[in-house]
């Protein structure tokens, strides 16, 4: 193999600023890692490494606030929209987001995000859904797919007795208050790419005083899906696409005419 | 003629995922069976020439371990 | 300054104000809800953060956002959003900030009614959220005490990164008394260094409740302890009356403390000798002047708005030695002090000490009343 003098190239890609560089506990393979990186890097290119302050939620990125390289608090399971908006009403010039999982945002926490987002809080949630409540074990969360199989439904979710999945994105996004609510997917570059412009958009939202932003980022769970990372990528493309379709669920115009 | 380019992955962040691997378009990183990391995986590495900087690979890997280097452009 | 006439819960909220209160969260609920509507248009009035949550549950955790960023921040409610405000707590003593609530209490279980009791005394004094933590627990009588009692709480609860919670009941935030208010403090302009404000790499704050490892949760469990011990020492408070010569004391806290003053006044009236010990701290609760006192009389009778709650911790001090009756009354019932009157004469005319429980004495007795 040819050796390259690293000195005289330029740098493509490096680790962000704004992420720790240290080893996580996450899975291999997990896309939480990939969200923390997008995340990372549109702190670093907006400048607001000095002025962020996460919301570490309770699931498998309860550690949250060990991968990120600013200020972070941990709020109790389902409640970060509300720690959040506690933070940011008394700390308006700082830049806030939570960052949840579907059990912690959709099964305990739906008072919170509905109530944060009909308020149109200025803050920002990003949302991780892989269908299941990753951290304990891959139990059924209130997006587990018809028929999936986890944990707590292990002949596949029966919608007779269990009901149907929650739409997040679509349940918040019929509030006034919503002011940018997309759905995009970690799933193959492409969409990481579109992923990584919607959180860019949706922290612009916070920047700009234009109320409550929320990305949903559908997400793999490779350990609790029993398939490889790859393999996990497909299912997810194949199974949970067409249950969680992509895109610009709601964008008020004052985004949608933003030239970044 | 596509620049080269060459990637330099962190091997105490790498956990072998193989999301760098099925991703990348020029298939030429693969998994080192000779190394095992202090993690206990075999790291990702540039199997064969061929990298072109592309940093497909930097995007997908939910470590951020991969740093990516392209040749610069001499106009 | 002037005395003027305030509401009780009102006063407490000014008084709040007063103390340089930058964030209110609250909801509503009966009967403290004048808090709220009172913060609704005197935070904002002075550019300061208000906000109505969705729930006692989202008030709670947004004062647990808010205490995070190092500011002076408060919620008020009733007994049925305090089981609410529990996980909150939890979490709030676990990350260890500071910060107030107001618990203006009405008799339960469930949601039971609106009228006043001092039922909450088990689920804040000994804790109420899991884990090893103490609130610091002050139970004002008065509405002027409570406007003392909150004025000056914050400047504990900074002092200890503490929980601290003021336990009245619904008839103290509903009447209306002669108040003198404290000073206006002007809002704080710094930010502790342990907040979280946008600090980066080395100025970085994490505030969470989480010890992964259980050698670190421990060393932050003694250390909580430990710092518990501080404020045993330095935070009791109670107060006396008409202790000299008594042979006989009285032990209430709250209104039911007041109500018992004019049994004790009355009585003293008539030459008996009866005095008052009115607990005025209940976490760090007043062992040492429980013990004093029940070295001193012959009898204790403990009177509350509850089953016997206090009476439990009172027993404990008087470790068997002293006769300890208990009068309650609950439901949002309040005692009226010809009650307590007779509860004073009968006991001084002599009772039989006798191996039952006073709660099941005192369950005996109320067959005649209720």
């Amino acid at each position: 193999m040819a050796i390259l003098d690293i000195k005289n190239m330029e740098v493509v890609y490096e680790h962000p600023k704004a992420l720790i560089d240290i080893n996580t506990h996450y899975c291999p393979g997990c896309t939480h890692g990939v969200a923390h990186r997008l995340i990372a890097e549109v702190i670093d290119e907006m400048g607001m490494t000095k002025k962020t302050i996460g919301v570490a939620s309770v699931g498998c990125s309860a550690f949250a606030y060990s991968y990120f390289n600013f200020d972070f608090v941990g709020a109790a399971h389902g409640r970060a929209p509300a720690m959040a908006t506690g933070i940011k009403r008394v700390r308006p010039d700082r830049f806030v987001f939570t960052y949840q999982g579907d059990g912690d945002m959709m099964s305990i926490g739906t008072g919170e995000i509905v109530a944060a987002a009909g308020r149109g809080e200025n803050i920002t949630v990003i949302f991780l859904n892989n269908a299941n409540f990753g951290m304990t074990g891959g139990q059924m969360a209130p997006t587990t797919l018809p028929g999936m199989k986890t944990s707590s439904s292990p002949n596949g979710r029966d919608v007779e007795q269990m009901g149907f999945p929650l739409r997040a994105s679509e349940l918040l996004a019929s509030q006034d208050g919503a002011s940018y609510i997309v759905r995009r997917s970690l799933h193959d570059p492409k969409n990481i790419r579109m992923a990584k412009k919607a959180i860019r958009l949706a922290f612009e939202t916070q920047a700009r005083g234009l109320g409550f932003s929320m990305v949903e980022l559908l997400s793999t769970c490779p350990t609790n899906w029993r398939l490889t990372p790859a393999k996990a990528g497909l299912w997810l493309e194949e199974k949970m696409i067409p249950y969680y379709p992509l895109g610009d669920i709601k964008v008020i115009p004052a985004i949608s005419e933003l030239k970044i | 003629m596509p620049l080269n380019g060459t990637i330099i992955v962190d091997e105490n962040l790498c956990k072998a995922c193989e999301l760098c691997v099925e991703a990348c378009p020029q298939h030429v990183i693969a998994l080192d069976n000779e190394k095992i990391t202090p993690r206990g995986f075999h790291p990702a590495h540039l199997a064969q020439d061929g990298c072109t900087g592309c940093g497909i690979c930097a995007l997908v890997c939910p470590e951020a371990a991969i740093t990516v280097y392209r040749e610069k452009h001499v106009a | 300054m002037a005395k003027e006439l305030w509401e009780g819960n009102q006063a407490f909220a000014e008084a709040a104000v007063r103390a340089g209160l930058k964030a209110y969260f609250g909801y509503p609920i009966t009967p403290q809800t004048e808090a709220l509507e009172y913060m609704s248009a005197r935070m904002p009035q002075l550019g300061r953060t208000f906000l109505q949550a969705e729930s006692e549950l989202a008030a709670i955790n947004m004062v647990y956002g808010a205490a995070c960023a190092g500011v002076r921040v408060m919620t008020s409610t009733s007994s049925p959003g305090t089981s609410l405000m529990m996980e909150g707590l939890s979490y709030i003593a676990g990350t260890e900030v500071p910060m107030v609530l107001v618990d203006v209490m009405r008799a339960g279980p469930g949601l039971g009614n609106i009228a006043p009791a001092q039922a909450d005394y088990n689920q804040i004094v000994h804790g109420g959220g899991h884990g090893d933590y103490n609130p610091i627990v002050l139970a004002p009588a008065s509405i002027q005490e409570t406007v003392d009692t909150v004025y000056g709480i914050f400047d504990t609860v900074e002092k200890y990164n503490a929980i601290g919670i003021v336990l009245i009941d619904g008839s103290i935030g509903q009447m209306m008394e002669a108040v003198e208010m404290p000073p206006m403090l002007e809002l704080r302009k710094t930010y502790p260094d342990w907040a979280v404000k946008g600090g980066f790499a080395a100025d970085r704050r994490v505030l969470t409740s989480i010890h992964f490892n259980p050698a670190d949760e421990e060393k932050a469990n003694l250390r909580r302890m430990r710092q518990w011990q501080e404020i045993q020492k330095n935070e009791t408070r109670y107060k006396e009356y008409y202790m000299d010569g008594a042979k006989m004391a009285v032990v209430g806290f709250g209104l039911a403390g007041r109500i018992a003053l004019s049994a004790v006044r009355a009585a003293r009236a008539e030459g008996l000798p009866v005095g008052l010990l009115r607990p005025i701290s209940l976490s760090p609760f007043p062992n040492q002047a429980v013990r004093q006192v029940a070295q001193q009389v012959d009898n204790i009778l403990v009177v509350e708005m509850n089953s016997g709650m206090m009476l439990e911790d009172v027993i404990k001090e008087t470790k068997g030695g002293t006769n300890v009756e208990f009068y309650g009354r609950m439901g949002g019932i309040m005692p009226f002090p010809d009650e307590i009157l007779s509860e004073i004469k009968r006991i001084l005319a002599g009772t039989r000490r006798s191996d039952t429980h006073p709660r099941d004495q005192w369950l005996k007795r109320m067959e005649g009343i209720a």
